[in-house]
């Protein structure tokens, strides 16, 4: 009994020392803490997205708090009203942050798209475009894979007939997903705009481009043509649409022939 | 003194913590990306060792006193995890680079099993005070030796065009093991030298 006692009193002891020793050594080498920089933090959403370019989101704060820089509209997640807080806690002008939400650039689902083999391999979208650019026949198309959807911390992305397709409601504009989709099909488009979108990313010609899927972009130029604004280019037998131009007048919709473009109302 | 210089060798190549015996490599893989930060932690892992030993012989020669010696983990791991936070302070005080380049690994020294190891070794080959001291200084310079070294390999390794599935912990694991197998070529180097 007395040796269990003792045991206990020497670990206690030992542990009580060490306790206090530590105590006066925080107090010693206690370091100011950035409190600007910490209440910044507190006011941001805190999902480490890395969207305004720094290293999370105490990078961010950090930044903010010493000067570095002073536009508070960096973080997309938070949007303007977390903009506002910020700028109103450091007493400087707040950025205004035109609300956004990814959209998928691809129609290749199962009745558009074709497909050259049966793909088994690992679920990764990334592992699946590298054997032969995936199961599709279309390389530059959705693989429905889901890398995207492991990346969204929101939860907004789902596939839907082998296609990811992305909640505008849920979506926070972070880039996320962006990065992550091997063949770059995820674009940002403006929240409640009426604006044109070409849903296909397709570079090869137009012959090529629609035995791959009937929802491919043949590069015919005829929604280029339309455009009042001049907002459609066509590179590589692509079209595609500066948003900032677009008027969302729905010119290029009724012309295109493979009906790939779409006005798109994200709300 | 020939025998202080003999664990002094085997410390540092014979018997290295990280690349004979396998002690710390999550610190190792950790941290062995950049030469100076590698040279910082290997240099608070010699600091925590050394201070380690001096703190846990007069505890243990207690423990052993009172017939206590199954509490000697128990009681090395709290001595080393307070003297790892307060290295902690003291690294965040007077070198936030540092501090700020170790990040998760510094804290991560209080599980470093090669402190632990060191520390258990000393006990368990019953050598005196400053044999133990010896030892833990050849055990971290090893480790820095290891470290530094390691870290060079990486840095040619980054230049290399390595196959995908390769890329990352795999390479670097497999970089380690023949680093590790070059060492076996010091064995019998303290017999040889005459030195024990």
């Amino acid at each position: 009994m007395n040796s269990i006692l003792f045991a206990v009193l020497i670990v206690g002891v030992i542990g009580l020392v060490c306790g206090i020793a530590l105590a006066i050594a925080s107090i010693v080498f206690a370091v100011p803490v950035d409190e600007k920089a910490e209440a910044i933090t507190e006011m941001l959403p805190g999902a480490n997205c890395g969207a305004c370019g720094f290293s999370g989101c105490a990078g961010y704060a950090a930044s903010l708090s010493s000067g570095e820089t002073t536009n508070t509209a960096l973080c997309n997640p938070g949007g303007s009203e977390v903009s506002k807080q910020i700028a109103e806690y450091l007493g400087i002008a707040a950025g205004e942050i035109a609300p956004m939400a990814a959209v998928v650039l691809c129609q290749g689902h199962s009745a558009n798209a074709s497909t050259k083999m049966e793909y088994s391999g690992v679920e990764s979208c990334k592992m699946a475009s590298q054997l032969f650019g995936g199961p599709k026949d279309c390389v530059y198309g959705c693989l429905g894979l889901g890398d995207c959807v492991k990346k969204c911390p929101y939860n907004a992305i789902h596939i839907c007939d082998g296609v990811a397709r992305i909640n505008p409601e849920l979506c926070k504009a972070c880039k996320m997903c962006i990065s992550a989709c091997p063949k770059g099909l995820i674009e940002l488009m403006p929240l409640h705009k009426s604006r044109a979108a070409v849903l296909c990313k397709n570079k090869d010609k137009g012959v090529l481009a629609r035995k791959e899927c009937k929802a491919a972009c043949i590069g015919c130029m005829k929604c280029a043509k339309v455009c009042e604004a001049e907002a459609i280019t066509v590179v590589q037998f692509n079209a595609h649409v500066d948003v900032d131009k677009c008027t969302g007048c729905g010119n290029c919709e009724e012309a295109c022939p493979v009906k790939c473009i779409d006005i798109l109302t994200l709300k | 003194m020939k025998y202080m210089i003999a664990l002094l060798v085997m410390g540092l190549l014979t018997n290295n913590f990280v690349l004979s015996k396998f002690y710390g490599i999550c610190s190792f893989l950790g941290v062995s990306k950049k030469l100076n930060t590698a040279v910082g932690m290997s240099a608070a892992v010699i600091v925590v060792m050394l201070m380690s030993t001096a703190v846990t012989y007069p505890i243990n020669n207690l423990l052993m006193q009172n017939d206590l010696e199954y509490l000697q983990t128990v009681v090395f791991i709290l001595v080393i995890a307070a003297l790892v936070q307060l290295v902690e302070f003291i690294l965040k005080k007077f070198m936030p680079p540092l501090y700020n380049a170790l990040g998760i690994y510094l804290p991560l020294i209080t599980t470093n099993c090669a402190v632990l190891g060191v520390v258990i070794l000393n006990v368990d080959n019953g050598y005196t005070f400053w044999q133990s001291m010896v030892n833990s200084l050849g055990a971290g310079l090893g480790f820095m030796l290891a470290m530094v070294l390691f870290a060079g390999v990486r840095k040619k390794m980054e230049d290399c065009d390595v196959p995908e599935f390769l890329q990352g912990l795999p390479i670097t694991l497999i970089a380690a093991s023949l680093v590790s197998l070059s060492f076996l070529g010091f064995a019998g180097i303290v017999e040889g030298m005459g030195l024990m």
